[in-house]
Formats: C-alpha cells, structure tokens, sequence
C-alpha cells in the first residue's frame, strides 16, 4: 500500500481562511489560501499560514493537545481552543475566519493580552490562603466529602478564556472579574484547608463579583473542559448571600 | 443580528427575560395610570374599557399577558438556579417557562374572544 504524504500537490483542495490581522490598532480580516485536508485542526491551518504563507502571522500556542490554555481564538464567531477544534466541524458555508479572542485587547493579529483575565482572578481573591504550615500534618479530606465533591466539579480549568470571551457581561462592564475567575474562587471557597474565606466573599460580592452573571450560560455553552461556571457563580451567588446575614447581625 | 457566540437556547431565555421586562416596564404606568381613571374620570375609563372590546386590542393583550407570564416564570427559573442545588435541566426549564407563558396567554385569549 501506498503510503499517503501530505505534500502540496497541484490536485490539492484549497480552502479560503479570513485570519484577523492587527498592528498598533488597525486592524482588519485578511483571506489566505490553505489546503483543505480531511482531517485537521483550527491551529493547523493557522500554523500553515504562518509557516508557508505570512511568517510575520502572530499567535500563540505551546501544547497542542487541549492541556496548556493557550490557543483559545474566535473561530466563526464563536470562542474555541483551537488546537482540539477541528476545521470540519466549525466550517460553516465553506468559511473559516479566526479571530482573536473576544473582550481582551490585542497585541498583535491573533495574540491577545491576558492580563485583565488574570488580574481579575487576583481581585475575586481566586488565590489560595494557607491555614497551615509545612510543620502541621497533612489536612485529611476524603473523596467523598460533598466539599471535595464540589470543588473537584470546578477544577479542571485551563485558564483558555474561553468563558471570558464568550461572555456578554464581561464585554458591558470592564469591572465584571468573568466565569473563570469566579469558578475558581468557589472551587476555593469549598477548600476546608483554606484561611481567607471571609475576604474572598467580600470579593465576590463586590462590584465586579458573582451578581452581575446574567445566567446567560454562554461560558457552559463554549467551556473545552466542559466545566459549570455558572453553577459555580450561583453557588457563591448563595453564599455571599448567607455571608450578608451572618454578617449584618 | 444575533452574533455567532449568543445563538445558544439560554442566551435566547436571557433576551426574552430582558425584552418581556422592558415591556412591562413601559406597560405598568399606563396600566396604573388607566386604573386610576376609575377614580379621577370613570366616563373616560368606561370610553378606555369600550376600547379594550376590539379584538386587535385583545390581541395586544394576548401579548402583554404573554409578556408577563415569561417574566413570572422565567423570573421563577432564575431564582431556582440561583437559589435551589443545581439541576442539569436548564434549557428544559427555559423551554417549560414560553411553554407554561404561552399556556396562560392562550387561555386568556380564547376567554377573551
């Protein structure tokens, strides 16, 4: 049997990708011509792009297996991790565009600044507060513990922003800390090791906490991980509003 | 338009929430101001209430009692996903919110005609 390469031949099937191109603030959808393959992802056909087309193409990406967060983009409109989004299932009318991601400022074409995503996580005190030294033993929490349960729901963020982009509430109010930030600082508030419970609710309550989420449920919609940020910000919607009565007494 | 990122059930649940509150934000006052006839001008609130006989009104209210019943029961859905332990069912929750709104309207309007 023949072995099949995957050189460009003139047979090859093209396809038209628009890749959002920006520098200092202009910026504007550029069309290149890749080749359409059976099986391939977003990030392969952007990495074509880069490698065979425009080398000066910016974006970012470090694993490429859906582990490391780093290649969420807007494809057709819609956030997505791009290295495990494959083309086939995105085209829509023989179109691909890629854009970067929603809500975050641009660095350059595809590359976008994540630091208000991460200094967001900062202010909803998403951050782990020791209650004990490396000289204590080792807290003892069993699986099956239903804190354990709920935190474990919310674990296994990548930190792609994913949620961030595909949330409204964070494009109207620059404050809002976003669905990753607040999932975070619940998987943290059901953390019986941790000793800044009372700060954090005081975050989450604040102006740009868990009550502006209008339930719209785009982060579930579009999580990769599949994770619940909105369970999570109406499980410390319910909190900070026990913290409110324990507190106003 | 409708972006790419919003067309999911829930977002439309969202809008339906915003536009059916806006809605009867604008409606109340009239509402209060129509009832308050009956004590300042009742001749002019029987002319008003003659008005409401026109089947294009009745219609119109058809929509208004929509309005209200997707804000009741949507309001109600909300407040259970905030308030009540998870249920994985939301979008069935969304959908049994137009389908009991739309229930109460239509009965209204076959009571109506």
């Amino acid at each position: 049997m023949m072995k099949r390469i995957s050189l460009l031949t003139s047979d090859t099937q093209m396809m038209t990708v628009s890749i959002w191109r920006e520098e200092e603030n202009d910026g504007r959808f550029e069309d290149y011509q890749v080749p359409a393959r059976e099986n391939q992802t977003v990030l392969d056909v952007v990495a074509y792009v880069q490698q065979h087309i425009d080398p000066t193409l910016s974006y970012r990406f470090a694993c490429r297996v859906g582990m490391c967060g780093s290649c969420a983009m807007m494809v057709n409109g819609a956030p997505r991790w791009t290295c495990r989004t494959h083309v086939s299932k995105v085209v829509s009318n023989d179109r691909l565009e890629v854009g970067p991601l929603r809500n975050l400022p641009v660095i350059k074409d595809l590359a976008t600044d994540m630091d208000p995503f991460f200094e967001k996580w900062v202010a909803a005190e998403a951050v782990f507060h020791p209650s004990a030294t490396r000289d204590d033993p080792m807290a003892a929490i069993t699986p099956d513990d239903p804190m354990r349960i709920a935190a474990s729901e919310a674990i296994e963020c990548i930190n792609c922003a994913v949620c961030y982009a595909a949330c409204d509430v964070v494009e109207n109010n620059p404050d809002y800390f976003g669905p990753a930030a607040l999932n975070r600082a619940w998987s943290l508030v059901n953390d019986s090791r941790d000793a800044g419970q009372d700060a954090r609710l005081a975050a989450v309550g604040s102006n740009g906490g868990c009550h502006n989420c209008h339930s719209q449920q785009g982060c579930v919609q579009y999580c990769p991980n599949e994770l619940n940020p909105t369970l999570s910000i109406a499980g410390l919607k319910r909190e900070t509003t026990k913290a409110m009565f324990r507190w106003s007494r | 338009m409708i972006r790419p990122h919003r067309s999911h059930p829930l977002w439309f649940a969202f809008l339906l929430h915003r536009i059916s509150g806006l809605g009867l934000a604008l409606f109340l006052p009239v509402h209060f101001y129509m009832l308050s006839l009956a004590i300042t001008a009742p001749e002019r609130l029987d002319r008003l209430l003659r008005f409401t006989d026109l089947t294009i009104v009745k219609l119109a209210e058809f929509g208004l009692v929509f309005l209200l019943a997707v804000h009741l029961f949507g309001g109600l859905r909300l407040m259970a996903l905030e308030f009540l332990p998870w249920s994985p069912h939301q979008k069935t929750m969304a959908s049994m919110a137009v389908a009991l709104a739309f229930m109460v309207s239509t009965s209204f309007f076959l009571k109506a005609i």
